[in-house]
């Protein structure tokens, strides 16, 4: 799927300018509050009609000012999972799943509603009224009620920005396995660098209505990255991991990953108990051979995907894939040069137990108490 | 309390006073939700004529709308002579002329009571039914009409309300004719002009008041029950 955009479109004294492509199973719009991320995806769903341009999915045009094309926003396809659930409070959970597969086009269904209701885990409130649902819970039957439409293209306006910490992480799994496991492209609207972080393949970066930078996730994120400088120190990844004993002499936990094992200060839980271990950046340590008689308790085999330095800065962002796990870690651009850190070499990634501070204390999900995901969020 | 049995006459009285306000208020509805809709979604030059207009009935004297509807309705005005001509219907000195007369003196009720419940519809509903594939008319259909029900009910209780006390404008329109046009309010006056009406009066009122008091407790009920089907109450 490719999606094709070059508009303009003027709302009062703020005006919209902004063209790109991209072929991303999940493109995030990303930009901070006011920086016309909405209004671009109005655009795309045809709720809003630009002033100028053209927009195309698959070459198949949605809107074409100079050739007076418009497609309704009905016919376009386009799921639309908006910040506020918008689930009709007149329908019961399964009329809304139902409403939303109502008006496709028989020929055009490929959506399983029963598989969408599984991937979402919203069986047991089917019978359920919207008004009598929590924020996650309405925006788990939303992103449903899209996805029953068997739309060509989804587009999420910031789903998870009304939620609270611990209902944003119940719902980035569900985002996670769409992208995925569902084959559908998705927009997602995003003004928080760790939902970006861990959700897009591709960014397109929007600041007061203009493209800043647009490509693949990984260097565009970390150019981002480079220019937040207030929110590098809260840069990370999250781990997801399955509590796996106890270490009761020395009051610690041991958690499996996909990546191996990892040692943090101890969390009151059942082993088996799932877990999400938030990660900071500048916390990973990288070291070329395996560090021995060391006293950080966590090293763990990775390789590296990118490196991404602004010229100027004395920082560099490291992106690894451990084992699976995705992690990143901030060191200083001349280490990438002396360790001619390359996307392909083979890394130890070196993280103290403690650096699992109390703030960065992994939670049992869903739980209230998880440690924060979206360090990035200002809202 | 054999005073309070009502004779044939008053019988057909009220009977037709019911007829005449529901015929108002079913024929009415269709109107009123078209005009609500167009006053309270559409901007257009002569939207406040349009108000003023619809909003007429309630400001001025009843008999002067009464006198208005003879002048342009009766068997020789422009529009009654018309629809005499062409289709046949009459409404000069008919039921149907009450009706007529009750559901212009209801309809500025009808369609504030549905125009405000448009209002306070959230449109992002009716954006995000767009997005699922819903074209305008079944948007409205599907989403806007389940929502504003319970304004249209209320609207219609109104006006079935306002259709059995109408008099001023029924009277003047189409007379005071016993079986025909001679609703309950023009009985009770008739019986208040008459020595010894007095008793006949007294048990009209009290009909009035019942019919009036059932439907106000009906639509409260059916408001109540649809709100809490919508958990909103």
């Amino acid at each position: 799927m490719t999606l094709a955009v070059d508009v303009r479109h003027r709302l009062g004294a703020f005006t919209l300018e902004a063209a790109f492509e991209s072929a991303g199973r999940l493109t995030a719009l990303f930009g901070h509050s006011g920086s016309g991320k909405t209004t671009l995806v109005n655009l795309i769903a045809g709720l809003q009609r630009p002033d100028a341009g053209r927009i195309a999915i698959d070459g198949r045009t949605l809107v074409d000012t100079a050739a007076r094309r418009f497609v309704p926003v009905h016919r376009r396809r386009v799921g639309y999972v908006f910040q506020d659930a918008r689930l009709f409070p007149h329908l019961t959970v399964r009329q809304n799943l139902a409403y939303g597969r109502l008006f496709a086009p028989r020929a055009e269904r490929w959506a399983d509603v029963p598989r969408i209701v599984e991937l979402l885990g919203i069986g047991p409130l089917l019978d359920r009224r919207p008004g009598r649902l929590s924020g996650g819970e309405k925006q788990r039957v939303a992103i449903a009620r899209a996805l029953a439409a068997s739309p060509r293209l989804m587009l999420m306006d910031e789903p998870l920005a009304s939620l609270d910490e611990p209902r944003k992480a119940e719902i980035l799994p569900y985002i996670e396995r769409l992208r995925d496991d569902a084959g559908i492209p998705i927009v997602y609207v995003s003004h928080a660098i760790a939902e970006v972080a861990r959700l897009a393949t591709d960014v397109v970066v929007l600041a007061a209505g203009r493209l800043v930078a647009s490509g693949a996730a990984a260097p565009v994120f970390a150019r981002l990255d480079l220019a937040a400088p207030e929110e590098r120190d809260e840069t990370a990844t999250l781990v997801e991991a399955v509590l796996e004993s106890q270490d009761e002499p020395f009051a610690l936990s041991v958690l499996r990953s996909a990546g191996g094992l990892w040692r943090v200060p101890r969390i009151d839980a059942p082993p088996g108990t799932p877990m999400r271990a938030r990660l900071r950046a500048r916390d990973v340590m990288l070291a070329l051979d395996r560090p021995e008689r060391i006293s950080a308790l966590n090293v763990l085999p990775a390789v590296v995907r990118w490196v991404v330095a602004a010229p100027e800065a004395a920082d560099a962002l490291v992106g690894l894939d451990a084992g699976g796990d995705s992690l990143l870690a901030r060191v200083t651009r001349q280490t990438v040069v002396s360790l001619s850190l390359a996307p392909g070499t083979p890394v130890w990634a070196v993280v103290k137990a403690v650096s699992f501070d109390r703030a960065n204390l992994p939670g049992r999900i869903p739980a209230p108490g998880l440690a924060p995901t979206g360090s990035g969020t200002r809202s | 309390m054999e005073w309070l049995r009502l004779s044939p006459d008053e019988w057909t009285a009220v009977h037709l006073s019911i007829r005449v306000s529901t015929w108002a208020t079913l024929v009415s509805l269709p109107f009123g939700l078209a005009v609500a809709w167009v006053l309270a979604r559409r901007d257009f030059p002569g939207k406040a004529v349009l108000n003023g207009l619809v909003h007429l009935p309630l400001i001025l004297p009843p008999v002067v709308t009464g006198y208005i509807l003879l002048l342009t309705m009766g068997r020789r005005g422009p529009v009654g002579g018309f629809l005499d001509e062409h289709f046949g219907i009459v409404f000069a000195f008919r039921w149907t002329g009450a009706a007529l007369a009750c559901g212009i003196m209801a309809f500025p009720l009808l369609v504030r009571a549905i125009r405000l419940s448009i209002e306070a519809v959230d449109r992002r509903l009716e954006a995000a039914a767009g997005t699922l594939g819903a074209s305008p008319p079944l948007v409205f259909l599907t989403v806007t009409l389940p929502l504003i029900l319970p304004g249209v009910i209320a609207g219609m209780i109104l006006t079935f309300a306002k259709a059995m006390g109408e008099f001023g404008a029924t009277i003047t329109f189409v007379s005071n004719i016993p079986g025909e046009t001679q609703t309950l309010p023009s009985a009770i006056y008739t019986f208040t002009q008459v020595p010894g009406g007095g008793a006949g009066a007294l048990r009209l009122t009290l009909v009035s008041i019942a019919i009036a008091m059932t439907a106000l407790i009906a639509s409260e009920m059916l408001a109540r029950r649809i709100s809490r089907s919508m958990d909103l109450a």
